[in-house]
């Protein structure tokens, strides 16, 4: 652990040989640090005078406090293994009603899809914060929350970085002025990861595997199609985001194979749940929940039949995009019939 | 009465965050209320009364609004004691980016969006590196990657503030912010003698006093000129 008088009498320089990731700390200050080589930090900050602090609003007893609590931090992330949750666990709450829910505890394992559905304002919200929350009983539902089927450590909640749930929905979009990869470069350096271009060419494969249209590293994020975006940001949530639970909102059936980016996310061991109303969306998950006056009313396992159901509607689904397949084209839509009694 | 300071900048999600976070706070029973400063106009009053919160508001006109915060900020707690709220909010936006109304051993949350562009984390001032909790919203319109490099950059400038996403629409994660906020042992009864977190700007020129013409024979006092020359 370092203390103030150590960080007070060494060098930036010699700080970053020592913690190489304050470079992001530094880099947010704003004061200059880096390049003053020979002066240590007590040096640098007597150097400033008053007019100097109050125009940075720099507070030097406020700015070592934070110094030492972001080594201290990096510290305990970088001595931890990667955080592994194999499994999440529901413990039942209530309804808004005050009714209790009706199942013993509710499991959600790494690489297994759980579908959610129920009509708006039932109640997905709150099981999704519930979760992101970490809920100890401690919330308007009453429910518990464990990780790997213990109570789990309040890091989930309040350390920075380290956030339980990734979220994917329709209407998210990319706003940052940058290329694909720059704007992975960006991505990657925030985690500290050490492989880092490998792990972006990876991302940016898995996303051209997963949309139908090409795109390159150079294109600017804002100019992707939605389907280039939406298996863009698949890639980079199943590869480079830190939290390991996903939650997917709806996958639009366009301009992105949707069993793909489900087995992407399960290949990388997340928890995959998935709010949708698309019944070949939702008869691909393991199991589903069925969530009605803000509880858990049903856990529906997915039967042999259900998933025999799945593969007729794949066909009529594979039908209908080589419709759309031919409309594009120019082609006339006529034979339609014919396909399928010839197929007979 | 906890006494809870909220600023951010400019349509942050300061306002619905509040109201979103209060709500659930009234259906235990808590009560509550808010004052909004702002610069020359606001309406967010209206939404306040709207979600049954009492509310005033008060609006700094050609004052700098931080400073006009300090002013009254020992009248708005008295205010609030009268009423007999259990916490008592109050609002304001971060006009200038550099200040904050944060008070020593006084809850201070800097509420933050996701749009407003990456490096903003590093051009706010105290109101973002002092804060204790920093709110970050609109996360339901960007990617995750984007939430978490913004997540990143915040938690670069101020690691020890608990980083919250809120999702002012919905309230999403408002509860768990109540549960942060309000603390029925923890009372506030006077500000008297209380210090800010950070001091206000110095600022005392001919213009801070109505000189509108410009020219070298009108600048008095704190004048500082720009660097134009090549490096």
């Amino acid at each position: 652990m370092a203390s103030k008088e150590y960080l007070l009498k060494t060098s930036p320089k010699d700080l970053l040989i020592r913690f190489p990731y304050l470079h992001a700390f530094f880099a947010g200050q704003t004061i200059q640090l880096e390049g003053k080589h020979s002066l240590s930090l007590q040096e640098i900050i007597q150097e400033i005078d008053e007019t100097g602090l109050e125009d940075n609003a720099f507070d030097a007893e406020n700015f070592l406090n934070q110094l030492q609590e972001f080594i201290e931090q990096m510290q305990a992330f970088m001595g931890q293994s990667k955080n592994v949750v194999d499994s999440l666990t529901i413990l039942p709450g209530t309804d808004k009603s005050g009714t209790p829910e009706s199942f013993d505890q509710l499991v959600f394992e790494k690489s297994k899809i759980t579908s959610i559905v129920g009509p708006t304002g039932s109640g997905k919200s709150r099981l999704l914060a519930d979760i992101e929350w970490v809920a100890q009983g401690d919330t308007p539902t009453s429910r518990t929350i464990l990780i790997n089927g213990e109570k789990p450590s309040t890091d989930w909640r309040f350390a920075s970085g380290k956030k339980l749930v990734a979220q994917l929905s329709q209407n998210m979009n990319f706003v940052m002025d940058l290329s694909v990869i720059e704007f992975l470069e960006l991505h990657a350096r925030s985690r500290m990861i050490a492989n880092e271009t490998v792990v972006i060419q990876r991302i940016i494969d898995a996303a051209n595997d997963l949309a139908g249209e090409k795109f390159s590293a150079n294109t600017p994020i804002t100019a992707l199609s939605g389907g280039q975006s939406r298996a863009l940001m698949i890639a980079d949530t199943a590869m480079l985001s830190s939290s390991p639970v996903v939650l997917i909102d709806e996958i639009e059936n366009a301009g992105i194979d949707r069993k793909k980016a489900l087995q992407l996310l399960i290949g990388e061991e997340k928890v995959v749940l998935m709010a949708t109303h698309d019944p070949i969306l939702a008869l691909m998950a393991d199991q589903r929940i069925v969530i009605k006056n803000g509880g858990i009313l049903k856990v529906i396992k997915t039967s042999e039949e259900e998933k025999n159901m799945l593969s007729v509607l794949e066909e009529a689904d594979r039908k209908l995009q080589l419709l759309r397949g031919k409309l594009r084209s120019g082609e006339l839509i006529a034979g339609f019939d014919q396909e399928k009694t010839s197929k007979k | 009465m906890n006494l809870i300071t909220i600023s951010g900048p400019p349509s942050s999600g300061k306002t619905a965050v509040i109201i979103k976070t209060a709500e659930t706070l009234m259906q235990r029973g808590v009560k509550i209320g808010a004052v909004k400063f702002d610069c020359l106009h606001t309406d967010d009053d209206i939404a306040y009364e709207k979600a049954g919160i009492p509310v005033k508001k008060g609006l700094s006109g050609s004052l700098c609004p931080d400073h006009y915060f300090v002013s009254n900020i020992e009248a708005v707690l008295e205010w609030g004691l009268k009423e007999g709220f259990d916490v008592l909010v109050s609002e304001s936006a971060g006009l200038c980016n550099r200040c904050s109304p944060y008070i020593k051993e006084i809850k201070a949350v800097c509420v933050i969006d996701n749009l407003s562009g990456i490096n903003t984390p590093k051009k706010i001032g105290p109101m973002l590196r002092m804060a204790d909790i920093v709110v970050i919203t609109k996360g339901d319109i960007v990617s995750q990657a984007e939430r978490e490099v913004f997540a990143a950059r915040v938690h670069s400038v101020n690691p020890a503030a608990i980083v919250m996403n809120i999702n002012g629409l919905t309230g999403q994660g408002a509860y768990e912010l109540s549960t942060l906020l309000f603390n029925d042992k923890h009372h506030v009864d006077s500000l008297k003698g209380r210090k800010l977190r950070f001091s206000m700007p110095s600022a005392l020129c001919s213009y801070c006093l109505g000189e509108t013409r410009i020219g070298e024979s009108y600048q008095m006092g704190n004048v500082r000129k720009i660097n134009l020359e090549d490096n």
